[in-house]
């Protein structure tokens, strides 16, 4: 694997080199551990996450990258470690809990839209009963964010009348509504068809380009080397290997790694 | 090349066909009646066997129904006029009945049901429907006490001070709610048990003393026929819900205590015959009562139907949860939206949603089962008729009051199920 063969599915070379990362500490997780019943699903994880940086999280399924991500916004609770999200440290107080949510938007693999509300209600729900913006306000934001994701044509209708793709961007906008300075990704193009991911993926570049601080599980390699500062892979719970997307992809170090990447990347 | 294949190939059409209907045989009533009644030999037997039917069920209740007599007094009456000829005696009808729908209910009063009927509808409009202006909810809000004012009179005072509890429960909420939460609830579940047990009593007979307003007292024995089945039927349909809601959100807590006691009480109601729950309601439920408690036996009839059908109701609901992806759940945190705003906005729309076939189910089964209150004593339609029967003038009775009867029950249960078919029709937004 010395020239791995990765086709950028985007249709542009993203230049990275204005995306700053600072210094300032996003996700702060140390010795974390979790299980389900008996099953050591997460074992001893450490990351930090820097404001600004992208990050894909790789691997087989089943190695717990989707509840790693979902450990960071409490929708999975962890048994043992610490999670410090934005200054807040995850437990069982709820308000730090929904303070973190409300700061942490996520993206999920079946869109998850509310099907009773229309496109614009689904958007301006949350700033509406969380944030307290005033209806008026919300639904401004919700179309600049609608128009961000290249569907305000669509704001009166229902998600039932959206194909796959144009969901997702609108789950997108959803939770950009909310002005969140993390944006968590679980695996967003793993359920539509491939003509949609491109349109999926273009947002979520154009996203990047803006400063967000993104983590993303994707299998979308091209999607990782053109915009992410770092790739993690993980396997049986663990985190294995952690490069810049080059190394990563022309070096891998562990036989688990190499083994993935010629997998995935094989045909 | 041959000359008739050159002649197949070129072809130019020098005349348009204009179009023309089509052959009787593909249009209107015959292509009806051919497809949907004589479509094979089976569905030509069927339908000539329905026909049967029908025509005799016709020619058996035709002439009765079209032969009856409404204006006798009594059966040995209606008998001399038919003079041996079949028909119905519709004049018991309209002999009795003021009965079954009033009961005893004095008749100079029958005005204040009939108003509180006209401004229960007045109430529901706002409910049923979405398009009519908020702000008659606060009517809806203040028609439990209207209606059992016009119903029952007495002091005005009385479903004031009943309704003031309320008020200072919300003032006592929205007070501490800026400072806590939890206090706040507690508050706000208090503070009205506090006043109805020290204070109303006292401010009901102060006001009542110095401003004596209000309609004449009516009790509970004048009570009867289709407006107390209205009475229960209506209580028991709009408490069985949000108490049906509670006790379904209940069964899914995590909270184990909390579970244990919802899951007890659904299973204990729903396995007890309805008529057990209204024997106690009638005769044991005073043993419980501190002596000297006169609890309205409408009242207890009422607690009893609508613990009844909330069992019901969290089950039905249950299942509608049951059927909400688990992503919906996940949206809803991941917004930031606590318990109670993630339930109101995104879970209880859509599982009521679903459940609204099951939902009306169980209020069109509440609303028919409020006759079986006949067997505590109280005169619904069922137990009137059969004190209509007891007097000798029309002795021997019975066909006559059962389809009047049943012709009231029809209207409100059809009209639940319509209203149910067009609620699911407006809410179908999910366009499969």
């Amino acid at each position: 694997m010395t020239e791995p063969a990765i086709e950028i599915p985007v249709d542009r070379k993203i230049d990275t080199s204005h995306m700053k990362v600072s210094d300032e500490i996003a996700i702060q997780i140390t010795g974390m551990n979790k299980w389900y019943g008996t099953f050591h699903v997460l074992r001893d994880i450490n990351m930090t996450v820097n404001r600004g940086e992208r990050i894909v999280i790789c691997g087989p399924s089943g190695s717990g990258k989707s509840t790693l991500i979902r450990c960071i916004n409490r929708l999975e609770e962890h048994q043992a470690g610490q999670i410090i999200v934005d200054g807040t440290e995850l437990t069982n107080d709820l308000k730090n809990i929904d303070k973190v949510r409300s700061e942490v938007g996520m993206v999920f693999q079946h869109f998850n839209l509310f099907p009773h509300l229309t496109i614009l209600e689904n958007c301006t729900l949350a700033p509406i009963w969380v944030r307290k913006v005033p209806k008026r306000e919300a639904e401004e934001t919700a179309m600049h964010f609608l128009e961000k994701v290249k569907i305000p044509e669509q704001a009166g209708k229902y998600p039932g009348q959206l194909s796959g793709g144009q969901q997702q961007r609108v789950a997108i906008a959803r939770s950009l509504c909310m002005k969140p300075r993390i944006m968590l990704f679980d695996e967003p193009t793993s359920a539509l068809d491939p003509e949609m991911i491109k349109e999926v993926l273009d947002t979520m570049i154009a996203l990047a380009e803006e400063g967000m601080t993104m983590l993303c599980v994707t299998h979308e390699m091209g999607f990782a080397q053109a915009v992410a500062n770092r790739v993690i892979f993980m396997d049986q719970g663990q985190i294995v290997e952690q490069n810049e997307p080059k190394e990563f992809f022309n070096n891998p170090q562990s036989e688990r790694t190499k083994l993935f990447l010629s997998q995935i990347l094989g045909h | 090349m041959s000359d008739t294949h050159a002649q197949t190939v070129a072809y130019v059409r020098s005349t348009m066909i204009e179009a023309a209907d089509p052959p009787s045989s593909q249009t209107g009533a015959i292509k009806w009646m051919r497809e949907n009644l004589f479509s094979g030999w089976l569905n030509t037997v069927l339908t000539l066997m329905s026909l049967l039917i029908i025509w005799m069920a016709l020619a058996a209740v035709g002439p009765w129904l079209l032969n009856s007599v409404w204006t006798a007094g009594s059966l040995a009456e209606c008998r001399a006029v038919l003079d041996g000829t079949s028909g119905a005696c519709f004049s018991v009808i309209t002999d009795r009945w003021h009965q079954l729908l009033f009961g005893f209910y004095p008749p100079e009063f029958y005005w204040r049901p009939v108003l509180a009927l006209i401004l229960l509808f007045v109430a529901l409009a706002p409910v049923l429907f979405t398009a009519l202006p908020r702000k008659l909810l606060i009517f809806t809000a203040l028609y439990p006490f209207v209606g059992y004012h016009l119903l029952w009179g007495g002091s005005v005072w009385f479903p004031v001070s009943a309704a003031l509890g309320f008020v200072a429960g919300f003032v006592a909420y929205k007070l501490l709610g800026k400072v806590n939460n939890l206090l706040a609830i507690f508050a706000a579940i208090l503070t009205p048990v506090l006043w109805w047990v020290f204070a109303a009593g006292a401010f009901d007979a102060a006001l009542s003393s110095v401003m004596p307003l209000g309609l004449e007292f009516v009790r509970s024995d004048r009570f009867g026929g289709f407006l107390i089945s209205l009475i229960i039927g209506v209580s028991g349909i709009s408490l069985s819900l949000p108490i049906g809601i509670l006790l379904a959100l209940g069964r899914q807590s995590d909270m184990i205590f909390l579970k244990t006691v919802c899951v007890v009480v659904i299973e204990f109601i729903r396995g007890v015959p309805l008529i057990t729950l209204l024997f106690t309601a009638s005769l044991l439920l005073n043993y419980f009562l501190p002596p000297g408690t006169a609890f309205d036996l409408i009242l207890r009839v009422i607690i009893m139907v609508t613990l009844f059908a909330s069992a019901y109701m969290a089950e039905v609901i249950r299942g509608g949860l049951a059927a909400l992806p688990k992503g919906q759940y996940e949206a809803a945190d991941a917004l930031g939206l606590d318990y109670w705003k993630a339930q109101r906005l995104i879970i209880m729309p859509q599982a009521l949603k679903i459940s609204i076939p099951g939902i009306v189910n169980t209020f069109i089964g509440l609303f028919k089962d409020t006759t079986l209150v006949v067997f505590i004593g109280l005169l619904d339609p069922i137990g009137l008729s059969n004190a209509i029967r007891a007097d000798t003038n029309w002795n021997g009775i019975y066909w006559e009051l059962f389809i009047f009867i049943g012709l009231l029950f029809f209207i409100f249960c059809f009209g639940m199920s319509r209203y149910s078919m067009y609620l699911e029709r407006k809410l179908k937004t999910d366009h499969r």
